[in-house]
């Protein structure tokens, strides 16, 4: 495309019209079939298996390294202030609205949702969803809307063991090895959390974080030319396209949260 | 019982973009007849069988798949004819993450409320027929190309349908599975009472199984009837394709710029005369 052509930025345009036609009638398509993969429970069950249970031990090893740095972190920041009693509040309420809804999602993307895209699109490239479509099987119903639901479950379980795990790293760090005082450390984390304000906005973000990032890699995957090269870049987009997304709605959701 | 075609073409157009596949085609595929669609590579021998199942609309004319216009079906209803289709890929297109079994019992768990003791019956009898009873516990990567295409075909067959169609069913196998191939698509015509449409540029087992053939070039039909007839075309393009050519209508250089400009070599000079 050449920039000063008016007629490749049309075309450029008209593409990209083209595709977010695509990809909402696909949401919306995969939001309908609720129901159908409510009904068909176990295919939703095996990919909560495959998505979730098989992307744990990185979130579990992430979220620890991410709670020693803040349990670290944390105590050299607050001591200056003569405030390190608070530190099991900084890190719970870092984890819980931010860090753990977002890094997890980075995570999850990285992890599970390369692993959709290529397999959509490999199963695209070997004709198995044209074989399907022709057995009268819709292959959005089928193999689509299974992962997709999958995915959303998983991601604000995933995200609540990042930060469970997390916060476990920085007691580790902050309480056992520094010595910062154990209840207090606890004990602010307790009544400085609101279950409703912080937890409840951080699994809000990780619930349009696991549909965001699932539906990136699915739409990746089913629209990738079904080609090795088509198949390698459409797995890059997903990483790409679900972090920015990811990141983006972040800092709109953190702003929407605070204003209400 | 029936005597009108299963697959009726009325004038069928096709193209992707400025490029015209299909051009004003028409053809029939008689009920219970093993018919074979060739050609030229790119000559819409796919497209049409795209066309038949309803994953391509024709820009005009009309397929009708007994009866019915296949290309004015809505999802629900061209899902229902399709449950009366079988079709064939060029690599099997099984499923990788399904054994054997599995791959064959998927249409009947999806489409059927049939027990497991009941479909275990049926798939060992669909695997049976096509001589891989003993590999049903095999994945698809630990099968030959030729298996996989007999899985393929059992999957295929799974739901007793009226009409299979055969996309490149020879393409790359051995001679010993390649004769199994061609048995095994005539034997389970005529034994099931199917139809069945090959794609196919095998041209002595294609016409040693066929009881119509098709030829597509440019776009049209230009040739149609049983392969002695076929045969005896005195249509330069059909002459050729069957007697494997390498030059006449369907040229062997693609259109491109002449030799001598493309590698820079100027026109040879007249020798001069002595003076």
């Amino acid at each position: 495309m050449s920039w000063y052509r008016a007629a490749d930025w049309g075309w450029w345009t008209r593409r990209k019209l083209a595709d977010l036609g695509h990809a909402s009638r696909l949401m919306v398509r995969l939001v309908g079939m609720l129901g159908v993969s409510l009904r068909r429970w176990r295919l939703v069950v095996d990919q909560v298996h495959f998505l979730g249970n098989h992307s744990l031990a990185i979130i579990a090893v992430s979220g620890l390294f991410v709670g020693f740095v803040l349990g670290l972190q944390g105590y050299y920041t607050l001591q200056r202030y003569g405030s390190s009693s608070a530190l099991g509040l900084l890190v719970a309420l870092s984890l819980v609205r931010e860090l753990g809804p977002v890094v997890s999602a980075l995570l999850f993307a990285g992890r599970a949702g390369t692993s959709l895209t290529a397999e959509i699109g490999l199963m695209k490239a070997g004709e198995q969803l044209s074989a399907m479509d022709l057995m009268a099987v819709d292959p959005v119903q089928r193999i689509l809307a299974p992962r997709f639901w999958a995915g959303v479950l998983a991601m604000p379980v995933l995200a609540a063991v990042f930060s469970a795990v997390g916060i476990m790293g920085a007691w580790v760090v902050g309480v056992v090895m520094i010595g910062v005082d154990a209840g207090s450390f606890w004990g602010q984390m307790q009544s400085g959390v609101d279950v409703w304000k912080d937890v409840g906005n951080g699994v809000l973000k990780s619930l349009v974080f696991g549909i965001t990032v699932t539906f990136v890699a699915l739409y990746q995957g089913h629209e990738a030319q079904p080609t090795p090269e088509g198949v390698s870049r459409a797995t890059t987009q997903t990483v790409v396209v679900a972090s920015l997304a990811v990141l983006g709605l972040d800092f709109v959701l953190t702003a929407l949260m605070f204003s209400l | 019982m029936h005597t009108s075609p299963l697959v009726l073409a009325k004038d069928l157009c096709f193209g992707y973009g400025e490029r015209r596949i299909l051009d004003g085609v028409s053809f029939e595929v008689p009920r219970g007849k093993v018919t074979a669609l060739m050609g030229a590579s790119g000559g819409g021998k796919t497209t049409v069988l795209r066309l038949i199942s309803g994953q391509y609309r024709a820009q005009s004319g009309q397929l009708l798949f007994d009866g019915q216009d296949v290309g004015a079906l809505a999802q629900p209803a061209l899902y229902l004819a399709r449950r009366r289709m079988g079709m064939l890929f060029q690599f099997g297109a099984l499923f990788t993450d399904l054994s054997v079994f599995d791959n064959v019992a998927f249409p009947l768990r999806e489409h059927t409320d049939l027990g497991e003791e009941l479909i275990r019956d049926v798939v060992l009898m669909k695997l049976q027929a096509v001589g891989l009873r003993g590999a049903r516990d095999l994945m698809p990567s630990e099968v030959s190309g030729g298996m996989a295409r007999r899985v393929a075909l059992a999957r295929a067959m799974a739901l007793d349908p009226e009409l299979i169609m055969y996309d490149e069913p020879f393409a790359g196998l051995d001679p010993i599975s390649l004769g199994t191939a061609a048995r095994l698509i005539r034997q389970l015509n005529d034994s099931l009472g199917l139809t069945s449409i090959i794609v196919s540029h095998d041209l002595e087992e294609t016409f040693r199984i066929a009881d119509q053939v098709i030829i597509l070039a440019n776009g049209r039909i230009a040739a149609q009837g049983t392969p002695d007839q076929v045969r005896q075309s005195a249509d330069p393009l059909v002459h050729q394709f069957v007697t494997a050519a390498p030059d006449g209508p369907v040229r062997f250089h693609h259109p491109g710029p002449d030799v001598a400009s493309d590698f820079g070599i100027s026109a040879p000079r007249q020798p001069r005369g002595r003076a």
